[in-house]
């Protein structure tokens, strides 16, 4: 008899419409640079000169990453709506509502426990995706995914480690960990919450994110929180506070200087 | 061997260009003017990160975004290699960022300037990366062997942050009439600071004549910075800008450009801490160094605990 296994492969979904696709790739664009542009605030004032690479090495990761997506975003809507988008117009032009982040990445960067524990929440969730991606229909989704993959089992490493010796370090920072897990944790449900547009199945991930978390969290001698409340509304535009200001100093020279070049 | 000996041997060997290494012998004020100038180098890339990092969230382009960020990251990784080559002569970076964070040490006071617009993004990278270079290309022969070979990674890296400068600039001004002025206002206001990089004038730099006796430098504060000026005065007419000098010219019979009088008292002015951001810029590095020591007594704290597991297991 064969007994289903709750870890088999979650079979690929159809072929998403054009306008899903659209989204879903704007989405996973928005998210990667909302965050590197969170994490390049730190360049030139990390907590020691080797940390200071290293997330500035991730803030390009993201930023990459943000590129081949908003490239292809262009791509699909000049063929679907005969406009002239490029990486930097939907970057650079488009308004808060129209951003499609999730919500933990706009959050302030906090201490060097919440931007560390930030991208381990968020590059563990970010492998899942990106490994339904690259075995989903979509295949300039799933290069870009097999690109990037490479990249994010760094970041897991490199935030994993950080979450670990911070939570197992001194009183100090173990406390800043737990404040920073109470900080973060309720924007972490919003990974799973489905969004009409996602072509994967964000939902069945949780089980096996939650596993990862709980795992490093077990070494770092840190507790995941029960069940709480969970924030959502970043995937379909309904953002915090923060976004507003990000896009405000982000956008600012090509809103002053519409249409140049540079 | 006596002292005269054994500095007459150290001589002998910079004459016949053989590179000091760390274990040699060498005279105490050797040791300390490499000490001094090798970390005044490593802090000058550290704190350059601030002024070029200030623009790091405003780059109007997601492909200048990706380029300046790795710009300040390589400026880090410099910042490392020099600390390095820096403690091989017996003092720890702790010690060198300590001094730097109280003021005791110096570092480049080009970065005392703020950087207002995107073309100072440019400017810096032509202007000031520019003038970095030719004393950097200089050094890469400096006697001191670790310093040399520090050298050579970094003028690889430097050479390209220079013509990514020129290239910002060179599509700026070929850019809107905003972007032209942009380009030509960041000209102007970093010129003369880039020409003050190379130092007072020959006649009232202390340290120069032992400095190149010792091949520490070979080429003096005004060669360079002539070599500086022939180099720009001709790279601008590509950019269709202009200098701020009205004394700029060709000389026929000198072979190089003749330029107008530096301002010095500004210049002593920005060593002595009346730049327009010095107070800014150590604010910034002495912030970013309290606000991290909890994380490094963390990661002190949490090496220390593994090391006892492993040694617990091992026993």
């Amino acid at each position: 008899m064969l007994i289903p296994n709750p870890q088999s492969p979650i079979p690929n979904p159809p072929i998403p419409n054009p306008q899903s696709l659209i989204k879903a790739t704007l989405s996973l664009a928005d998210s990667t640079l909302i965050l590197g542009q969170r994490n390049g605030e730190w360049c030139a004032h990390g907590p020691i000169l080797e940390q200071d690479i290293a997330i500035t090495n991730i803030t390009l990761d993201l930023i990459g990453q943000a590129r081949n997506f908003y490239q292809y975003a262009a791509t699909l809507i000049n063929q679907s709506e005969n406009k002239n988008e490029t990486e930097d117009s939907l970057a650079y032009l488009r308004t808060e509502r129209e951003f499609k982040n999730h919500l933990i990445c706009e959050l302030p960067n906090g201490d060097w426990a919440q931007t560390i524990l930030r991208q381990f929440f968020f590059s563990s969730f970010q492998l899942m995706v990106f490994e339904q991606l690259e075995k989903g229909v979509d295949e300039q989704l799933a290069a870009i995914a097999t690109k990037s993959i490479k990249e994010i089992n760094y970041h897991i490493k490199w935030s994993s480690e950080w979450v670990i010796r911070l939570g197992d370090g001194t009183a100090e920072s173990h406390n800043r960990m737990n404040n920073a897990i109470d900080a973060l944790w309720n924007y972490t449900g919003e990974f799973f919450i489905p969004a009409d547009y996602e072509m994967i199945d964000v939902a069945s991930l949780k089980v096996n994110w939650l596993e990862k978390i709980k795992t490093v969290f077990e070494e770092a001698t840190l507790s995941v929180p029960e069940n709480t409340f969970m924030q959502t509304g970043g995937k379909n535009g309904i953002h915090t506070e923060h976004l507003g200001y990000i896009l405000a100093e982000m956008q600012s020279l090509q809103r002053t200087y519409p249409g140049a070049e540079w | 061997m006596s002292i005269h000996d054994l500095e007459k041997a150290f001589q002998d060997k910079i004459d016949k260009e053989i590179k000091i290494e760390p274990k040699d012998w060498m005279p105490e004020a050797y040791r300390k003017t490499n000490l001094r100038q090798i970390s005044q180098h490593a802090h000058s890339e550290i704190v350059g990160m601030l002024p070029e990092g200030n623009w790091i969230s405003r780059a109007p382009s997601l492909k200048r975004k990706a380029i300046l960020i790795a710009k300040v990251q390589d400026e880090a990784g410099h910042g490392l290699y020099l600390y390095s080559a820096a403690e091989t002569l017996g003092t720890s970076r702790e010690q060198m960022v300590d001094d730097l964070l109280s003021g005791k040490a110096k570092y480049s006071s080009i970065f005392n300037y703020p950087t207002l617009t995107w073309a100072d993004m440019g400017a810096v990278g032509w202007l000031v990366d520019g003038a970095a270079i030719l004393n950097q290309v200089m050094l890469c022969r400096t006697s001191y062997g670790p310093y040399a070979r520090a050298m050579v990674r970094i003028c690889k890296e430097e050479s390209f942050h220079q013509r990514q400068g020129f290239e910002t600039l060179l599509v700026l001004s070929k850019g809107t009439q905003e972007q032209r002025d942009m380009c030509q206002e960041a000209i102007n206001r970093w010129w003369w600071p880039s020409l003050m990089m190379f130092g007072p004038k020959d006649s009232e730099s202390t340290n120069s004549d032992q400095s190149m006796k010792w091949k520490i430098k070979r080429k003096t504060n005004d060669e360079l910075r002539q070599n500086f000026v022939d180099m720009i005065a001709e790279q601008i007419k590509l950019l269709g800008m202009t200098l701020p000098d009205k004394d700029l010219k060709w000389n026929e019979e000198r072979k190089h450009y003749d330029f107008g009088e530096i301002n010095w008292e500004e210049f002593w002015n920005v060593v002595k801490g009346n730049g327009p951001c010095n107070k800014q810029r150590l604010a910034a590095r002495n912030k970013a160094h309290d606000e991290g020591a909890w994380v490094r007594a963390a990661a002190l704290a949490y090496a220390e605990k593994r090391k006892n597991k492993l040694n617990i297991k091992a026993a």
